[in-house]
C-alpha cells in the first residue's frame, strides 16, 4: 500500500500536495474545497499588516500555444481583515483536523510577530511560514524579500519566531538572491524547523505596444512583479538542489515550490530533496482539481518503481547533480539521424549550421531532403537532437568504450591543464570551418 | 449522403454553399500558426507556384504582424486572398508540408493566407506602393487572375495600365467559375477592390478585343500588350441531339448560378459529362441546388479521371452519383433532353473501345458538358506573327513574351487551363517581363 502522508517539520498531512501562499489560499472557503479536492495541506494568504491592493495584478507571458507559461503578479498580501481570517482557520480545522493549515505571516516588528503569532495559533493553525520573499511593495517597507536578501536581519527574526511560537515554523526564502544558501543558512541558524522556496522572482512579463507601461498595467504606469509558473520551475530546481546538498541546511526539510503543475514535477522536485510541494500558478490556471493528476500520476510512479512513501525516494538524484569539474572529459557521443523517421524539415542541419558547429550537411540532391551527420565536427552538443521535431529521429550515440575517464579536477591535480592559448592540450583543434565564400553562397536547388 | 433541398432564397442558397474553408478566427488561426516548424529552405515554398515565404508569413501571423504577413503574401501573389481557399493546397503547399511525413495534419497553410489577407483588406491597410510614374503604358485584354495580377506588378513598376475585359466583373473565372462553396462573389470581388484602391489601374468592362481594328488601336496606344483571355466556351461535342434544350455547357451553367443563386431552377435529374474538376464542381453544384439525381458519366475508369481525389470525394458527398466506362453518343428527347444514350467503353491493347452492343439510356432533364473549353483561336488568330501549339496555346519565352515582341501572355491562355494561382504568377512575371523589355 502506498502511503502519501508526511510529516514535514513536525506538521503532518495526508499528502504532500500543497497550496502555496496565494490567492488560491485567500479564504477558509476556497481552502475546504481544496482538501475536498485532494490537497493535503495549505499555507494561508500571507496574513500581516492592513494593506490595500491594486487592480490590475497579474501578468501573463504567453507562449506559442501555451497561456501563463510564464506568470507575474504586483499583488501585496492580504488585504482581509485579519479577524475573517482567523475565525476561518478555525473553521477549516473544525471540517478538517488532520490537514495541514499553515499560516504565512509577515509583520515588522518583533512585538508585531509575537501578537500575530498568538494569534494564529489560537486559531488552531498547524504551523507557521515567514514571508520573506514578495519581491514588491512589501519590501518597499522593508518586509518581504528586503528581509530574504538580509541573512542577518532573516536570522534575528526567525530567533523571534521560533522563541514566541510552539508550533513549527517554515521559512520561506526569496530567489532574489545570488546564492540561496546564504538567507538558507541564516534560517538554519536561527532555529528554523523547515524551509520552503522559492517564492517569486522580480520581473517585467511585458509592455505594452501602445501605452509603453510594464503589464499589468495599473491607469497607465506599472511596476517590477513576480515571476513565477512554469517558465520558473528550472531555477527554482536549482535552488532547491543547493540547499539540499548543503551539509547543514539539507538537514532541515524542504518544501518545493515554483511551476509545478504535474505529476513529473512532484516526482523531480522530491527527487531533489523536496518533502512537499507548493502549487499556485497551476492552480490559479485550471483549478483545485489539477492535484487529480498529480496525485494519479505520483501513485503510478512509486507502484512502478516499488516506492511505499515518499522518503523511499527524495533526493534520490542529488548524488548525480555534481560539479561541472568532475565531469568525464573522455565521454563522447555523437549525432546519428534515423533515415527511415527523419520527415525533412532541415531544422538540424540549419540550427547546427548556424547555431553550432557545421557538423550537418544537406544532400547535393536538391529531392533528397534528408541530412547527414559531419562526424568529425560532431562535438555531441545535443542541438539537433533537441530541435528535430520528430522523437527518437536523431539520437546521441556514444563513442567511447568506457575503458578511459578523467575530469578536469583530476586533470588539474595531474598538473595537466592547458596554459596558454596554443596549447595543444586545449579543445577545438583541427575543427573545420567553412569558407567566408560558403558562409555568402545561398544553396540554389534545381 | 447529402441530400440537399432545393434552394429558394438567399439564405438557403448559402446553406447550400457553405464555405468549405471558413475563415479561421483570431485564435484558431494562433494556435495553427504555432505549430509552423520553420523549416529551412522550407518544401512549402516550393510547391507554392508563386514561391510565398510560408514560413515567414505563419510567424508573421503568430506573431500578430498580420499586415507583415499579407505583406508576404501580397509580395509573391497578387491574388493571395482568394489563393487561400481556391488553391488545391492539398497537392501544392499543405501537400509538401513535412508534417505529412510523420502522418500528422499539414499545416492549414491556405486559411491562415486567407485569415491574414482578409483581415488586412477589411482594415483597408495601404501596404502597396505605386511606382514612380515611367511615362510608359501597357494594355492588358481580360481581367482574369492573370490580368489582374499582371496590372498590379506593372503599375508598382510605374507604368499606366488599362485593362479591356468583356464581361462586366472583374476576375475572370474566379468569379465566374470557381464553386461557390469555395469563396464567395464578394470575397473576390473585395480583393481587387482593394488592389486597385491602391494600385489604381484602371479596368474597362464590356470592352471584348475582338477585332483586328481594336488590336491596332491598342498597338498604336500602348507600349506593350498582355494578353490574359483564359480558355473559351464549354467544347461542342457534335453529339447527336446536342441542340436539345436542356444541354448546357458546364462554364456556362456555372457562370449563371454564380451570378443568380437560387434564381437558377435546376431539374430534378442531371448527368454530368466528363472526369476532370469541373465536372466535378458542375456535379456537386447540380446536387447543392436540389437535383434529386446527378449523375457523373466518364468514358475511362475512376483512377484515369483528371480531378482531383478530393474533389471527387467533395462531389460524392454532395450525393453525387458516378458512372464509369460509358461514352455518350447521343441525347434523347423531343425537343428537350429526355435522357443520354451510353455503350459501354473498355481498354483494349491500351485504347479506349466502345462497345456498340452493350448500350443504355439514363433517363435526365438536363445535361452539363463538362468536357473541357474551347481555345480563344479566333481572337490569337488576328495578332500579327502570333505563335500558337497544336493545342492553341499561345507560345512564350521565359520573359512571357510572344513571337510577336509588343505582346506578353500568361494564364489559361497560356498553360491550356490550370489554377489561379498559375495565373496569378504568370501575370506578375510578365509584368516583369514587359519592364525587362521596355528597358534594354
Ligand atoms: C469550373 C471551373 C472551376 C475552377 N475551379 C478552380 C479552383 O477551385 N481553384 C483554382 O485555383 N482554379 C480553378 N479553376 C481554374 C481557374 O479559374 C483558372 O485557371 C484561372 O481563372 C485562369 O485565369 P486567367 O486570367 O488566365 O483566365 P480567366 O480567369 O479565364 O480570365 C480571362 C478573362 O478575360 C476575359 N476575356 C476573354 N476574352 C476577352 C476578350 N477578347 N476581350 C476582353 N476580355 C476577354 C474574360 O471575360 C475573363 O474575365 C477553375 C476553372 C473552371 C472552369
Ligand atoms: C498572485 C500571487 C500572489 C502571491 N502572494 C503570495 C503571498 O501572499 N505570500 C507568499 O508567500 N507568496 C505569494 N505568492 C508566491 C507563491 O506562493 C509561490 O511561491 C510562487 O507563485 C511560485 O509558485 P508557482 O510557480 O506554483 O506559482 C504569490 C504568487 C502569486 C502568483
Ligand atoms: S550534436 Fe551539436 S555539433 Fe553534433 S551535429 Fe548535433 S548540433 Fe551539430
Ligand atoms: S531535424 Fe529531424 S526531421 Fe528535421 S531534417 Fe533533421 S533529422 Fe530530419
Ligand atoms: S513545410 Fe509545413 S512546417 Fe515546414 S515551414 Fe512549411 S508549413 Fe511550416
Amino acid at each position: 500500500m502506498i502511503d502519501l502522508s508526511i510529516n514535514f517539520g513536525g506538521i503532518k498531512a495526508p499528502n504532500p500536495f500543497w497550496l502555496a501562499s496565494a490567492p488560491p489560499t485567500n479564504s477558509g472557503y476556497q481552502i475546504m474545497k481544496a482538501f475536498d479536492a485532494g490537497w493535503g495541506g495549505a499555507v494561508w494568504k500571507t496574513l500581516g499588516v492592513p494593506v490595500v491592493n491594486v487592480s490590475s495584478r497579474y501578468g501573463s507571458v504567453n507562449y506559442r500555444n501555451t497561456r501563463m507559461m510564464g506568470f507575474n503578479n504586483i499583488e501585496l498580501i492580504t488585504d482581509r481583515p485579519l479577524a475573517d481570517n482567523l475565525r476561518e482557520i478555525e473553521e477549516v480545522k473544525k471540517y478538517f483536523p488532520n490537514h495541514a493549515v499553515i499560516a504565512s505571516l509577515m509583520v515588522e516588528s518583533r512585538a508585531e510577530w509575537e501578537q500575530i503569532i498568538k494569534d494564529v495559533q489560537n486559531a488552531g493553525a498547524d504551523g507557521i511560514e515567514l514571508n520573506f520573499g514578495c519581491p514588491h511593495g512589501m519590501c518597499e517597507r522593508g518586509m518581504g524579500s528586503a528581509v530574504g536578501q538580509e541573512p542577518e536581519v532573516l536570522k534575528t527574526i526567525v530567533g523571534w519566531v521560533k522563541e514566541a511560537a510552539n508550533i513549527p515554523v517554515i521559512t520561506k526564502l526569496s530567489p532574489n538572491i545570488s546564492h540561496i544558501t546564504d538567507p538558507g543558512l541564516a534560517a538554519v541558524q536561527g532555529g528554523t524547523d523547515s524551509i520552503s522556496l522559492i517564492n517569486t522572482i522580480k520581473s517585467i512579463v511585458g509592455i505594452d505596444l501602445d501605452s509603453y507601461a510594464p503589464y499589468p498595467i495599473v491607469d497607465g504606469k506599472g511596476t517590477n512583479g513576480g515571476y513565477c509558473g512554469p517558465a520558473v520551475k528550472p531555477i527554482a530546481m536549482h535552488m532547491l538542489k543547493d540547499l539540499a546538498q548543503h551539509p547543514e541546511i539539507g538537514k532541515v526539510p524542504l518544501s518545493g515550490i515554483g511551476g509545478i503543475e504535474t505529476w513529473r514535477d512532484v516526482v523531480e522536485f522530491i527527487l531533489l530533496g523536496a518533502t512537499s510541494v507548493q502549487v499556485c500558478t497551476a492552480v490559479m490556471h485550471y483549478g483545485f482539481g489539477i492535484v487529480r493528476e498529480m496525485d494519479a500520476g505520483l501513485r503510478q510512479f512509486m507502484e512502478e518503481k516499488n516506492y511505499k512513501t515518499i522518503y523511499d525516494f527524495a533526493g534520490k538524484a542529488l548524488p548525480n547533480v555534481t560539479e561541472w569539474k568532475h565531469l568525464n572529459l573522455k565521454h563522447k557521443v555523437v549525432a546519428e539521424i534515423n533515415a527511415d523517421k527523419c520527415i525533412g524539415c532541415e531544422l538540424c542541419y540549419i540550427s547546427c549550421d548556424d547555431g553550432a558547429h557545421q557538423a550537418i550537411a544537406l544532400s547535393s540532391d536538391p529531392t533528397i531532403r534528408i541530412p547527414s551527420i559531419i562526424e568529425e565536427n560532431c562535438v555531441g552538443c545535443n542541438l539537433c537532437s533537441l530541435v528535430c521535431p520528430v522523437e527518437d529521429c536523431i539520437t546521441m550515440v556514444k563513442r567511447d568504450d568506457g575503458s578511459e575517464r578523467i575530469t578536469w579536477s583530476e586533470r588539474t591535480d595531474n598538473d595537466d591543464i592547458p596554459v596558454t592559448f596554443n596549447d595543444d592540450r586545449a579543445g577545438g583543434k583541427g575543427h573545420y570551418v567553412p569558407t567566408p565564400e560558403d558562409a555568402l553562397k545561398h544553396r540554389k536547388r534545381n | 449522403m447529402a441530400e440537399y433541398k432545393r434552394p429558394n432564397s438567399e439564405a438557403e442558397f448559402k446553406k447550400n454553399f457553405k464555405q468549405k474553408k471558413p475563415l479561421m478566427n483570431d485564435t484558431e488561426a494562433y494556435y495553427e500558426a504555432s505549430r509552423c516548424l520553420f523549416c529551412y529552405d522550407a518544401p512549402c515554398i516550393q510547391a507554392c507556384p508563386t514561391s510565398i515565404d510560408i514560413p515567414l508569413f505563419i510567424k508573421q501571423i503568430h506573431t500578430d504582424n498580420i499586415t507583415g504577413a499579407s505583406k508576404t503574401i501580397f509580395d509573391a501573389n497578387w491574388l493571395g486572398n482568394a489563393c487561400g481557399v481556391v488553391c488545391p493546397t492539398g497537392v501544392l503547399c499543405e501537400g509538401a508540408c513535412v508534417y505529412n511525413h510523420q502522418d500528422v495534419p499539414p499545416i492549414q497553410i491556405g486559411r491562415l493566407q486567407n485569415y491574414a489577407t482578409n483581415k488586412t483588406i477589411d482594415a483597408e491597410k495601404v501596404i502597396f506602393k505605386v511606382g514612380e510614374p515611367n511615362g510608359k503604358k501597357i494594355a492588358i485584354i481580360g481581367a482574369g487572375p492573370a490580368g489582374i495580377a499582371c496590372a498590379c506588378e506593372a503599375r508598382t513598376l510605374g507604368y499606366e495600365v488599362n485593362i479591356y475585359e468583356a464581361k462586366a466583373k472583374p476576375s475572370g473565372l474566379t468569379v465566374y467559375g470557381i464553386a461557390p462553396y469555395k469563396i464567395t462573389n464578394e470575397e473576390v470581388l473585395k480583393e481587387v477592390d482593394y488592389l486597385q484602391k491602391q494600385l489604381g489601374f484602371n479596368i474597362k468592362y464590356n470592352n471584348a478585343i475582338n477585332s483586328k481594328k481594336e488590336l491596332a488601336g491598342l498597338e498604336k496606344s500602348y507600349d506593350a500588350i498582355f494578353v490574359g483571355v483564359g480558355l473559351g466556351a464549354s467544347r461542342y461535342l457534335g453529339l447527336d441531339g446536342e441542340d436539345k434544350k436542356g444541354v448546357v455547357g458546364a462554364v456556362e451553367f456555372i457562370e449563371e448560378l454564380r451570378m443568380k443563386h437560387h434564381q437558377i431552377k435546376v431539374p430534378a435529374k442531371v448527368v454530368v459529362l466528363g472526369g476532370g474538376n469541373t465536372a466535378m464542381d458542375a456535379a456537386s453544384e447540380a446536387a447543392r441546388m436540389g437535383a434529386r439525381k446527378t449523375v457523373l458519366a466518364y468514358r475511362n475508369s475512376k483512377d484515369k479521371m483528371g480531378a482531383y481525389p478530393f474533389e471527387y470525394d467533395l462531389a460524392i458527398s454532395a450525393g453525387v452519383d458516378s458512372l464509369f466506362n460509358v461514352t455518350p453518343i447521343a441525347i434523347t428527347g423531343n425537343g428537350k433532353v429526355e435522357g443520354v444514350k451510353f455503350p459501354k467503353t473498355e481498354m483494349v491493347d491500351g485504347t479506349l473501345k466502345t462497345n456498340m452492343n452493350n448500350t443504355f439510356i439514363v433517363r435526365c432533364d438536363m445535361v452539363i458538358k463538362a468536357t473541357g473549353q474551347a481555345k480563344q483561336g479566333h481572337l490569337f488568330e488576328m495578332i500579327d506573327d502570333l505563335d500558337i501549339d497544336s493545342k492553341i496555346r499561345i507560345k512564350i519565352n521565359e520573359d512571357f513574351q510572344t513571337s510577336n515582341p509588343k505582346y506578353f501572355a500568361g494564364g489559361d491562355a497560356v498553360n491550356g487551363g490550370a489554377e489561379v494561382v498559375n495565373a496569378a504568377y504568370d501575370g506578375k512575371m510578365a509584368a516583369r517581363g514587359i519592364h525587362n523589355w521596355l528597358n534594354k
